[in-house]
């Protein structure tokens, strides 16, 4: 396998990952919001609640940030990397 | 006092403008307190913000393609975050979120998490290989990855369609604080919004609009934050809110099962002004099947996906690593605003309905209510209303009715804060709605005159002239949009929805596709956006006119059924015709890496 299919390959596992924690806390728990809410999450708020104004936001901030640096390793890895800095 | 080039200086230049910016603030404070009038305090504020954005805007002209379109791509990560922050936060975010939450809750909520959501998908999915692309617009991409001039004026047409709907809300949201800030009619209102919104994109064009935006950012997060915090000291619910509310929310809770929901009659109702509602929705408990909460978020994350005044913004960025980098930035900009907006409408909630705070309305009397400072001037502005349905004397939770706007725009006055925090909010939200209508027009005008003009009818036209054509078409289409906001045919949160709707029934399939599959061909992605938004436009009519729609699909999320048909129409069509040429697949190769030359030229 060539290196770029290679590369492409990972790079298609990670946003299969990516898009998997995506799915949890954008649609799967939701499919629960409401056996979910009987139960205290944190700061005191209830669960899906507290999901719904700052869980899920967050999760979403980090996520991001995670498969940003994911993928940076992933070419350099391949030497696909760009030169210079941000 | 600034040395050098001025990238670098970015954080002195905006950490002096954010310190007199603060200076300013103060000074209105100590002007309140020698007698300088409300409505003084109002002009100041909106008049001082426009002037800064204004030069700014004349600063950054240029006349080079590259800096007009795409500001040079030389936009730092966390600048280009922030910049984005404002572009994405409208009128809609600053002064309706709040509200909706206050009156609808859980099933609002909703809203909350798609339109963060979906960055998750813009930096995975597709804002590297766009940037990897170089492309200038979003139409650019799907005509050169996909050929041929049909793809990319149906591009340009699902682009001006979505963005069209979303920027006629954000200039009628201008027009309406200049014309409550200055004391002026609406309909003129709306054209002194205008002229502001062009004055940040007209000289400059997108790197312009890159640095107005990001002051804009940084006046709307104080104007939205400062509030929050400082209601919640005061009614003593915590000094950080957004972990302390616990509390709050368990007796919101409590005093919604003490007062019950009791329903109005229609009668009744007729009393009430229009746009006006009360509490009729529990405040933390789930109140929306898992599908109508999950439909509209889903919605709302893939048209953010495909909505083209973000995307662009991804363009600025001077690698492919800093737009990946750039959308985490964005999402936490807007994460500081989004997760304070249901602390300001549990604060603005409690203050009005706890009997036990001094603000509490609910078992006081009408007439002690009427007598109120603050229920007058927000009765008058025809956002607040109460009336004895069961004549008892007394006000009752469901006699008791508010506009959406007003939890923004009325909670620091309810709660007792000083005026020059409600000049504050006027300005932030006028930088909201104007950071906004910025990007939006500038991406139709940049798609029309870029896309249409030059690859389409004119390809020999030289740098200068087609800078001339992008300018006439930016102001051509603030007139018309501010024209038809002069007519407020629709509210501001539905339009918004619908054009995220529509751009996720036209454009959605086509640009994932476009990067993640290689056999996806130009007969496809026509039939993809054609039918995807033909489909999505019939839906939307035909829920409209009475129709009763299926799976629960509404006309907020029209568009779940138009991107369906757009997937199912590309993936069928791409299959029967013949595959891609080899120098298309090539290409599609060379944007999945990160490395190299970007496909289209700088100057192209």
């Amino acid at each position: 396998m060539s290196k770029q299919a290679q590369h492409w390959e990972k790079t298609r596992g990670l946003l299969m990952v990516t898009l998997a924690i995506w799915f949890v806390f954008s649609i799967g728990i939701f499919l629960f919001g409401a056996e979910m809410n009987e139960v205290t999450g944190p700061f005191g708020y209830p669960l899906t609640y507290w999901f719904t104004c700052q869980g899920s936001l967050g999760i979403f901030v980090i996520l991001i940030f995670w498969f940003a640096n994911r993928q940076e390793k992933i070419d350099e890895e391949f030497g696909f990397s760009e030169r210079g800095d941000d | 006092m600034i040395k050098g080039n001025f990238i670098d200086n970015l954080p002195k230049v905006y950490g002096i403008y954010t310190g007199g910016f603060l200076a300013f603030i103060i000074i209105m404070a100590i002007a309140e307190q020698m007698g300088m009038s409300a409505k003084a305090i109002g002009i100041c504020f909106v008049a001082f913000t426009v002037a800064i954005y204004a030069i700014i805007g004349y600063l950054s002209r240029t006349a080079q393609a590259d800096a007009y379109y795409v500001a040079g791509r030389q936009v730092p990560t966390v600048f280009n975050g922030m910049a984005t922050a404002a572009d994405w936060m409208s009128g809609a975010s600053f002064v309706a979120m709040a509200g909706g939450i206050y009156f609808k809750g859980y099933g609002y909520m909703a809203l909350l998490v798609g339109w963060t959501g979906g960055y998750v998908l813009v930096a995975s999915l597709l804002a590297p290989y766009l940037r990897k692309f170089g492309c200038y617009t979003v139409p650019d991409f799907i005509g050169t990855r996909y050929g041929g001039n049909l793809a990319r004026l149906l591009a340009v047409i699902v682009l001006t369609v979505a963005s069209f709907t979303y920027v006629t809300a954000q200039i009628n949201a201008t027009g309406t604080i200049a014309s409550v800030a200055l004391d002026i009619p609406f309909q003129y209102a709306v054209y002194v919004g205008l002229v502001s919104i062009l004055l940040c994109s007209m000289l400059g064009g997108m790197r312009g609009v890159t640095w107005t935006q990001v002051a804009q950012y940084i006046v709307l997060i104080i104007a939205y934050l400062l509030p929050v915090f400082w209601i919640s000291n005061k009614i003593g619910a915590g000094f950080f809110p957004h972990f302390m509310l616990a509390d709050e929310v368990s007796r919101i809770a409590e005093l919604e099962a003490q007062f019950g929901f009791v329903k109005n009659s229609a009668e009744n109702l007729k009393e009430v002004p229009k746009g006006l509602a009360g509490i009729t929705k529990a405040h933390s408990a789930v109140n929306a099947t898992p599908w109508a909460f999950i439909s509209l978020a889903l919605a709302m994350m893939m048209g953010t996906a495909s909505l083209p005044h973000v995307m662009m913004r991804y363009f600025t960025t001077p690698s492919v690593k800093a737009a990946r980098k750039s959308v985490g930035w964005s999402l936490f900009f807007i994460f500081l605003l989004y997760s304070s907006a249901p602390m300001l409408a549990t604060l603005s909630k409690l203050a009005l309905i706890d009997p036990t705070l001094p603000t509490g309305i609910i078992g006081k009397s009408v007439s002690q209510v009427q007598a109120i400072d603050w229920y007058q001037n927000w009765n008058q502005a025809n956002l607040m209303f109460i009336s004895d349905f069961n004549g008892n004397g007394t006000v009752e939770l469901n006699e008791f009715f508010m506009g959406g706007k007003a939890v923004v725009l009325a909670t620091p006055e309810i709660a007792g804060l000083p005026y020059v925090i409600s000049g504050l909010v006027a300005a932030g939200g006028m930088a909201a709605a104007m950071s906004t209508a910025d990007g939006l027009i500038l991406a139709i005008a940049n798609a029309l005159s870029h896309d249409l003009y030059y690859k389409i009818i004119d390809p020999k036209a030289e740098t200068a002239k087609r800078l001339v054509v992008a300018r006439v078409l930016l102001v051509v289409i603030g007139f018309a949009g501010a024209t038809i906001a002069a007519m407020e045919i629709q509210g501001i949160l539905g339009s918004v929805i619908w054009a995220f709707d529509f751009a996720m029934s036209g454009l959605f399939f086509p640009l994932v596709l476009g990067v993640w599959w290689k056999r996806a061909n130009r007969e496809g992605a026509i039939a993809g956006m054609a039918l995807g938004l033909i489909s999505g436009a019939g839906y939307l009519i035909w829920v409209r006119n009475g129709g009763s729609g299926f799976l629960g699909i509404t006309q907020l999320t029209f568009g779940i059924f138009g991107s369906a048909v757009s997937l199912v129409s590309m993936v069928v069509v791409s299959l029967i015709t013949a595959e891609p040429n080899a120098a298309t697949q090539k290409m599609v190769d060379e944007v999945r890496v990160p490395s190299g030359k970007s496909i289209l030229g700088k100057q192209h």
